[in-house]
C-alpha cells in the first residue's frame, strides 16, 4: 500500500500544514486511496542538526513512498532523493485533508532540486 | 598559567585587551625577573580571528586543521543502520540499504567506526581550517582559521590548544569568540582565570550575565575589565558588586583610543600609561591562581 508523509502542526487529518520538513512537530502518514491515516511525533524535531536527513530517515522506514511539505532543504532533498521517495510542496494548501485531495487530483507541485551553491 | 580573554556580547574590547596585556608583560621589569618565557597569545576566535592585525606576527609554522570522518567501504556495509542510530548529529543516514553521508554534520567523534559490526567505516581527515604559529613583537603567537563555510568551530580551537602547546611555566593568553556558545566554552574550559571585558551598558550587562553563567558551571576564577567606561549606566557596577566579581580594570571611552585601534594599533601604543596597569593586573591574577594553587595542593 501507497502512503505519503505530510508534515503537520496537530496529529489529525485535518490539520493545518507545517511548512518545515525537518523540524515539523507531527508527521502524518495516509493512504491516498482509503485515505486511511496515522499520526506520529517526528522524532528528529528537536535534533541539534540533521533534522530532515532524520526526518528523512524517519518517513523512510515508516513506508512513506512520497512526502509533502513546505519546501525541502538539500540535505533532506539528497537523502529522500536516495530513499526513492517522491517530494511535493503544499503550495497553497492551508491542511493535510486539502493537500491530500489534491495529491489524488494529481495538482501538488513537486519539489524542485535545490540550488547549488 | 592559562588566561582566557571572554565576553558575551561581541565588539566589547577583548582582543585589544588580550593583545595588550601579552605586549605589557615583555617590558614589566617584575614579570621578566619572575618568568623564563614571553607570553603565548593564542588567538580562538577562529571564525573572525583579528589580533594578527595588531601583532603582524612572522608566520613560522602551519599546519592543516581537520577532523577525522567516516568512510563506508560498501563492499562490507550490509546497509544495518547501527552507524546511523549511533551518530548524535545525523551525519550518517541510511536509506535503501545504502549510507548516505554528510560529512559537514560529522564531530568526528569516531563512534560509528567503533560500532559497525562489518568493519565497513574507516576514518579520513576532512580538512576544516588552517593552523598558524610564529614570534609577534617579541611574543609567542598562534591563531587558527576556519574555512569559509565550515559551520564547527570547536575542532579547530580544540587542534589549536594542542598544536600551540606553551612550555610548561609559560603564560598563555587566549582571546575567546564572543558568545556563550561551544566555541567559548572549548575556549575558556581549561583556564586557570577567565578576564570578563564588558562595557557598561544594559547590552554589555546582559551578555556579562551569560558569560559568567558558564565561567561559573565549568568552576572557573574570574573578574571583569570594564571597556568604554563612562559611557551607559552603573547596572555592571551593580552587578559586578552583588555577584562579588572583581573589577580589575577600567578602560575610558575614550577617542584617540578608538581612533588608535581603527588604524591597528594597540592600546599600549595610544596609551601607553595602560602598560603597568595591564602587567600589575596579570600579575595579580598570576599571583592569585597560584595561591589558590598552593592551598588546593
Amino acid at each position: 500500500m501507497h502512503r505519503i508523509a505530510l508534515t503537520v502542526a496537530t496529529p489529525d487529518l485535518d490539520a493545518e500544514v507545517d511548512p518545515r520538513f525537518g523540524r515539523a512537530d507531527f508527521i502524518l502518514l495516509v493512504e491516498p486511496e482509503t485515505m486511511a491515516w496515522e499520526a506520529l511525533a517526528n522524532p528528529a524535531r528537536e535534533a541539534p542538526g540533521g533534522a530532515g536527513i532524520q526526518a528523512a530517515e524517519f518517513v523512510a522506514q515508516r513506508g512513506a513512498h512520497a512526502v509533502c511539505s513546505g519546501d525541502f532543504g538539500p540535505k533532506a532533498y539528497q537523502a529522500l532523493e536516495a530513499a526513492g521517495i517522491a517530494m511535493y510542496r503544499y503550495g497553497s494548501c492551508r491542511t493535510a485533508r486539502e493537500a491530500m485531495e489534491r495529491f489524488r487530483a494529481g495538482e501538488l507541485p513537486a519539489a524542485d532540486p535545490p540550488r547549488r551553491r | 598559567m592559562r588566561i582566557a580573554v571572554a565576553s558575551g556580547k561581541g565588539g566589547t574590547g577583548k582582543t585589544t585587551v588580550a593583545v595588550s596585556l601579552a605586549l605589557s608583560l615583555l617590558t614589566d621589569a617584575a614579570w621578566k625577573r619572575d618568568q623564563r618565557h614571553p607570553p603565548l597569545l593564542l588567538d580562538c576566535d577562529v571564525e573572525a580571528p583579528d589580533a594578527h592585525l595588531f601583532l603582524h606576527p612572522t608566520i613560522e609554522r602551519r599546519e592543516q586543521a581537520s577532523i577525522l570522518v567516516p568512510r563506508v567501504d560498501e563492499g562490507r556495509c550490509t546497509g544495518c543502520g547501527e552507524c546511523a542510530e549511533v551518530c548524535m548529529f545525523n551525519a550518517l543516514a541510511v536509506l535503501g540499504e545504502r549510507v548516505l553521508l554528510f560529512p559537514e554534520l560529522c564531530h568526528g567523534c569516531g563512534s560509528c567506526s567503533l560500532i559497525c559490526s562489518e568493519d565497513a567505516i574507516s576514518e579520513v581527515p576532512r580538512v576544516m581550517g588552517l593552523l598558524e604559529a610564529g614570534p609577534a613583537d617579541g611574543l609567542h603567537f598562534a591563531h587558527g582559521v576556519l574555512n569559509v563555510s565550515e559551520p564547527m568551530p570547536v575542532p579547530v580551537i580544540r587542534q589549536l590548544k594542542a598544536w600551540a602547546r606553551p612550555q610548561p611555566d609559560q603564560l598563555t593568553i587566549v582571546d575567546a569568540a564572543p558568545g556563550t556558545s561551544c566555541p567559548m566554552v572549548e575556549t575558556v574550559r581549561d583556564a586557570d582565570f577567565v578576564l570578563l571585558v564588558t562595557e557598561p551598558t544594559p547590552f554589555g550587562l546582559h551578555d556579562l550575565k551569560l558569560a559568567l553563567e558558564v565561567v561559573r558551571d565549568l568552576g572557573l576564577a574570574a573578574g571583569v575589565v570594564i571597556n568604554r567606561d563612562g559611557i551607559g549606566d552603573r547596572g555592571v557596577e551593580a552587578f559586578c558588586a552583588s555577584e562579588n566579581l572583581p573589577i580589575l580594570l577600567r578602560i575610558p571611552f575614550d577617542r584617540a583610543i578608538a581612533e588608535g585601534l581603527a588604524q591597528g594599533r594597540t592600546l599600549l601604543e595610544v596609551r601607553p600609561e595602560y602598560c603597568s596597569l595591564l602587567a600589575q593586573m596579570a600579575r595579580r591574577i598570576n599571583d592569585a591562581v597560584l595561591a589558590v594553587r598552593s592551598v588546593e595542593a
